[in-house]
């Protein structure tokens, strides 16, 4: 098994993913699994390749700096699971003790 | 039972033009195409028809007031749920965004609407468009309309089967890695996807954003370019988006006597079914009777481009998805005693497997450690491909090979499987690297179901594509008007994408 299960513990919690018990051990299958097939392109040389970083050649994409139309905060608050009106809300943020 | 739905865009136009129809009544067919068959295939989650029947009444009212009305004006057309549209409820197909009404349209949906074309409603995906059956839909699986048993491909196999049974003339798909081509190919159908920056990403839920293209669905090249035209060019929302002009439809039919066309031998591959290989062989055979060059190339890095993309899109998508965290929109679980168990929690309801899978090895692949041996080779690779075919386009105007090394699988065959249903894209993903544009055309059958051949060429070459599909499909001859024979009978019971 190329992932281990802390790995996968470790992953999800970066990936903000409340895995279940079960999901565990099935992920940590399946990422092997794909992350196994991955592994191919290693068998490419690439130490005098640079890595691509875009694929249509574009440089200093400039506009306007003028301010155009824009949604309404009341528009996009409606679209919120929480606000009081003028703000997201949300659960607490700091613990107990901070 | 007939219906004017199952024309062309092209020839619907004509007959618009001419008042030997209106957009009312081609709009109602199209509806009561939908409303009847709906339920077999699944392919729409949502069905925009108070909004559908009234901007046809606006088309039908500025035609008889003498506007001059472009070519899908009146064009009933099906719209993936991953582009959002204002006051219409768009979902990616996902539960996190069950119910999400965006505030505004996405550019390509804008542009529709511009040309006069009428949004029918919002086709069900793969959820946030990964996948290649239409299985991993957080809302049931689409089914093929030949045989309902069979997957319609995907990621965009909601907008396939619309296109493919009749349910709407012409379909937006969105492909990452395959999603527009693949299920055009498994549903008898013409798609193209563009040059990356073609088509603005305004307003696309984004899932791997160095490769999403918005692209055509349609049953003929014609209806593609015209299709592509209306969407294309740049928008000042989009910083990626292509200020080069769009005209695809002029000279569509000037033929393809001494074009140099290169048949990519890798993409033939083991796993290929052999009645596939042979239709595509078939197909290729009735480009040198059209009078083009052909040769066999060979771009070895191809082999490893479905490696490096499953780093590269995953890697994207992880940062992309960051966005679903049940605060701005989107579901929100309940009763968290935090903010972070509520984001974690909201997630893990929110999201189907794959997206999960993808989400976690892209952030494998991005996390400390790592990055080199994955993110950072997977790109260099991709540099690898580019660098090929920058080379095969120096000897060759375009370049072909199958679509999919398979015909459409049957429901639940690679469900439970991820590296196998990967493997269904293993012909599409490295023109998606390399930015450069491919179109799939219908060209015969396999097991009595569709084959798609895919032409791709150099960035910025589509008219040079289209042309080349063009006369390829004059000379197929593949049946692609709709089908619902199932109609009368039962939908076999879908299964969705879950352990």
């Amino acid at each position: 098994m190329l992932v281990t299960r802390a790995e996968v513990e470790h992953v999800a919690e970066l990936a903000r993913l409340a895995l279940t018990e079960t999901e565990i051990p099935y992920f940590q299958q399946q990422l092997s699994a794909i992350l196994t097939e991955v592994e191919k392109m290693q068998e490419v040389p690439t130490d005098d390749v640079p890595p691509t970083s875009q694929v249509i050649p574009r440089t200093n994409v400039l506009r306007a700096d003028v301010i155009g139309e824009t949604l309404e905060r009341d528009d996009i608050l409606a679209i919120a699971p929480a606000h009081d009106g003028v703000r997201y809300s949300v659960p607490r943020i700091l613990g107990e003790d901070e | 039972m007939e219906s004017l739905a199952d024309r062309t865009a092209h020839e619907l136009s004509g007959m618009l033009a001419a008042g030997e129809v209106s957009a009312v009544e081609l709009t109602k067919d199209a509806l009561g195409v939908i409303e009847r068959t709906n339920k077999a295939l699944n392919s729409f989650l949502t069905v925009s028809d108070v909004q559908a029947m009234s901007a046809a009444k606006a088309v039908d009212e500025a035609r008889a007031r003498g506007e001059k009305l472009g070519p899908m004006a009146g064009i009933p057309v099906a719209v993936k749920d991953v582009l959002v549209t204002k006051g219409v409820t768009t979902t990616a197909g996902s539960r996190i965004l069950e119910g999400f009404v965006p505030p505004y349209d996405a550019t390509a949906v804008q542009r529709l609407r511009q040309a006069g074309a009428i949004i029918v409603g919002k086709t069900n995906m793969d959820e946030f468009a990964m996948g290649s059956s239409n299985e991993n839909s957080g809302f049931g699986a689409v089914h093929h309309p030949w045989d309902l048993s069979r997957v319609p491909g995907g990621s965009s196999g909601g907008s396939a089967a619309a296109v493919a049974a009749g349910q709407a003339v012409a379909a937006l798909g969105t492909d990452t890695g395959g999603s527009i081509r693949l299920p055009a190919a498994f549903c008898g159908l013409v798609a193209i996807k563009p040059t990356y920056g073609r088509v603005s990403r305004y307003g696309l839920i984004a899932f791997a954003s160095s490769l999403d293209q918005v692209g055509p669905m349609t049953r003929d090249v014609t209806d593609a370019a015209t299709l592509l035209e209306a969407i294309s060019g740049h928008d000042p929302a989009d910083a990626t988006s292509l200020e080069d002009p769009a005209d695809f439809t002029t000279g569509l039919d000037r033929g393809i006597k001494g074009l140099r066309v290169g048949i990519v031998k890798e993409l033939f591959t083991e796993g290929m079914e052999p009645e596939v290989a042979a239709a595509v062989r078939r197909g290729i055979d009735q480009l040198v009777s059209l009078g083009a060059q052909v040769e066999e190339c060979s771009l070895p890095s191809f082999k490893y481009a479905l490696a490096a993309y499953h780093v590269i899109a995953p890697a994207e998508a992880s940062s992309n998805l960051a966005r679903f965290d049940g605060v701005r929109y989107g579901l929100r679980s309940p009763d968290a005693r935090d903010v972070t168990e509520m984001m974690m929690r909201s997630r893990e309801e929110g999201f189907g497997d794959e997206v999960k899978r993808r989400i976690m090895v892209g952030t494998y692949a991005l996390s400390a450690g790592y990055y080199d041996a994955y993110y950072d080779k997977a790109q260099r690779v991709r540099t690898v491909v580019i660098r090929e075919l920058e080379a095969a386009y120096e000897n060759f105007d375009v370049l072909v090979g199958p679509t999919a090394p398979c015909v459409a699988f049957k429901l639940g065959d690679r469900v439970n499987d991820p590296v196998a249903m990967y493997l269904a894209d293993i012909a599409t993903i490295p023109m998606s690297l390399a930015g450069i544009p491919a179109i799939t055309v219908p060209i015969g059958l396999a097991d009595g179901l569709p084959v798609g051949l895919q032409i791709f060429g150099p960035h910025f070459s589509e008219a040079q594509i289209l042309r080349a599909a063009f006369a390829l499909e004059q000379s197929a001859g593949f049946d692609s008007r709709p089908r619902r024979d199932f109609a009368h009978s039962a939908a076999p019971q879908a299964k969705p994408g879950q352990p």
